[in-house]
């Protein structure tokens, strides 16, 4: 089969229509989590299909695209869901994020701050927050209907009980626009702050589980928490080993087999970009 | 003063079968009402239409609420029926497991319904928590561990103590003790006892043990298929029973 014979960005017009009227009302109702008809794509679920699917929804031929996967643009997830789009909608592509005008991302939320002429998409596996103390939905939607949030805060006591401060550093819990409790995808609780009062529009696809949910432009994004144990984000003792930068969110990479480690910048084109302004560690 | 809970002609069926019918009674604040009679006659029925759990066939349940305002139950929005039941009121199931997140440290347990009503200071928390604990007798010590490494009269207590913490007005019990050892079963009622005493708690217990109604109960209702044959002081029901059925409960039991 050859490109050509794919309707632009692979969906056809009347499922982007209803992923679009699904992506309206789920900014309407910043973080509530709108169901919809969820598709079939040519990928797995574990690959992100809810993701594409938002992103095929509101792509137009005038956009440029960045995916990334981790922080990284060269993992195989990101490059593939690249690819894909390539070949389905012939857009141009990069890998800056100051030149995307959509970036689709999994794990992660770019350091460079996001202007309100982009939008980003990030992939969803799981996205009820409330899953995890209550596995019935008919009784998660009720709970949040009824802004029943208590359970929220049973896990983070259940943390600090175990553990003696908030363990959870993932997926990190947050409140939307003062109303919805929202699970804000795998990405690191250090890139929440970056959520709240962002002029990029946000939105979230999960395909598995058929939902999409959006924050909004300069919508309040509020991580849960304690007032004897605010919410605080990861630290690093030493910046990056290639850049120096103290501001990003590190990996720890293991340099060869006799367990010699250093830490780098995960999201790889603000380093590089740091490199190309002659930063060093 | 009005009553706390008034029943008035409930009666609920499932589909032809009837699981309880035509019972109309008065709870007033403090007061402790047994529901007894042999299985299938219709206790836990009548329970969960009382408590809201499900929705009676007929009949209304009206409660007062903080405030002084009389509701039906039916009558309430959603969120208030649910606001009530996680704060005025407590649920004690026969099975902890129903009743407790097991999933949880037992002081999670204890503190979810704080957090429920907005409580946010884990310090706070942990000690309403522990106070709680050793008010049911669990050692300040086990706040952290799980429900599962508790022996099965203390999961009862911690479910007790789950539902005391927000100070509730009414608690629901259906068959507090079943399950569990006979000096574990007495230390249990003991302490059930005490607490209703000294919270002036309400309390409707549902049990087909008559030791159970005597100890804890000042008034008692005897259900048979379906229906309240005899209801009455406790002492004199167990005392001078009128009801033919309840001739045979009294001396098939309390005489052993
Ligand atoms: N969900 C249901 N669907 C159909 N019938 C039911 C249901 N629940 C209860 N019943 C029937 O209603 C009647 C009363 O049952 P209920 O469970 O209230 O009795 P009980 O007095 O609590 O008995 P036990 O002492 O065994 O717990 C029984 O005939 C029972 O089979
Ligand atoms: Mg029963």
């Amino acid at each position: 089969m050859t490109a050509q014979s794919y309707n632009f960005a692979y969906l056809n017009e009347q499922t982007k229509r209803m992923i679009r009227r699904a992506i309206l009302k789920a900014v309407a109702i910043p973080g509530y989590q709108v169901p919809f008809a969820s598709r079939e794509m040519p990928m797995p679920y574990g690959w992100g299909t809810g993701g594409v699917q938002v992103t095929a929804a509101i792509l137009t031929p005038d956009d440029t695209l960045k995916v990334i996967d981790q922080g990284a643009d060269d993992t195989t997830n990101a490059v593939s869901i690249r690819k894909f789009f390539e070949k389905t909608a012939g857009v141009p592509t990069t890998e800056r994020t100051g030149e995307a005008s959509i970036i689709q991302t999994r794990h992660r939320i770019p350091e460079k701050a996001l202007r309100d002429d982009q939008i980003i998409v990030f992939q969803v596996p799981i996205p009820e927050p409330l899953r995890f103390l209550e596995p019935r939905e008919t009784e998660t939607r009720k709970m949040h209907a009824l802004e029943e949030y208590g359970v929220m805060h049973v896990k983070l006591y259940e943390d600090i009980a175990r553990y003696g401060q908030i363990a959870t550093t993932y997926a990190y819990p947050a409140k939307v626009g003062d109303r919805y409790v929202f699970d804000p995808s795998p990405i690191p609780k250090f890139d929440n702050p970056k959520l709240d009062d962002c002029p990029a529009l946000q939105l979230f696809g999960a395909g598995r589980e058929k939902r999409i949910y959006a924050v909004p432009p300069h919508t309040k994004v509020k991580s849960l928490d304690f007032e004897d144990h605010p919410f605080e984000v990861q630290r690093w003792d030493e910046p990056c080993a290639i850049c120096g930068s103290r501001e990003s969110f590190l990996d720890e990479i293991v340099t060869d087999d006799k367990g010699s480690r250093m830490f780098v910048c995960s999201d790889t084109d603000y380093c590089a970009e740091r490199q190309r302004a002659g930063a060093r560690p | 003063m009005s009553p706390l809970l008034s029943a008035q002609g409930i009666g609920k069926t499932y589909g032809t079968r009837t699981g309880c019918r035509d019972i109309s009674f008065e709870l007033h604040a403090g007061e402790v009402l047994a529901i007894v009679g042999e299985s299938g006659s219709g206790k836990t029925t009548l329970l969960r239409c009382l408590s809201g759990h499900i929705e009676p066939t007929v009949g209304r349940v009206s409660y007062r609420m903080r405030d002084g305002r009389v509701l039906c139950l039916t009558d309430m929005s959603e969120a208030e029926r649910r606001l009530l039941m996680r704060t005025d009121w407590g649920f004690v199931h026969q099975d902890a497991r129903e009743g407790l997140r097991m999933g949880v440290s037992a002081g999670a347990n204890v503190g979810e319904r704080l957090m429920a009503v907005g409580a946010r200071h884990y310090g706070n928390i942990r000690a309403a928590a522990e106070d709680w604990l050793a008010r049911v007798e669990i050692p300040g010590e086990r706040v952290d561990d799980s429900p599962w490494a508790y022996s099965g009269g203390m999961r009862q207590r911690l479910q007790i103590a789950r539902n005391l913490v927000t100070e509730p007005r009414l608690v629901f019990m259906d068959e507090p003790t079943g399950g569990l050892d006979v000096s574990v079963q007495a230390r249990l009622l003991d302490l059930i006892r005490g607490l209703v005493r000294r919270l002036n708690l309400a309390a409707i217990v549902v049990t087909h043990d008559l030791a159970v109604a005597r100890l804890l109960s000042s008034r008692m209702m005897v259900m048979q298929q379906g229906q309240v044959i005899e209801t009455g002081l406790t002492d004199q029901v167990l005392e001078d029973p009128q009801a033919p059925y309840t001739q045979l409960l009294v001396s098939s039991v309390l005489q052993v």
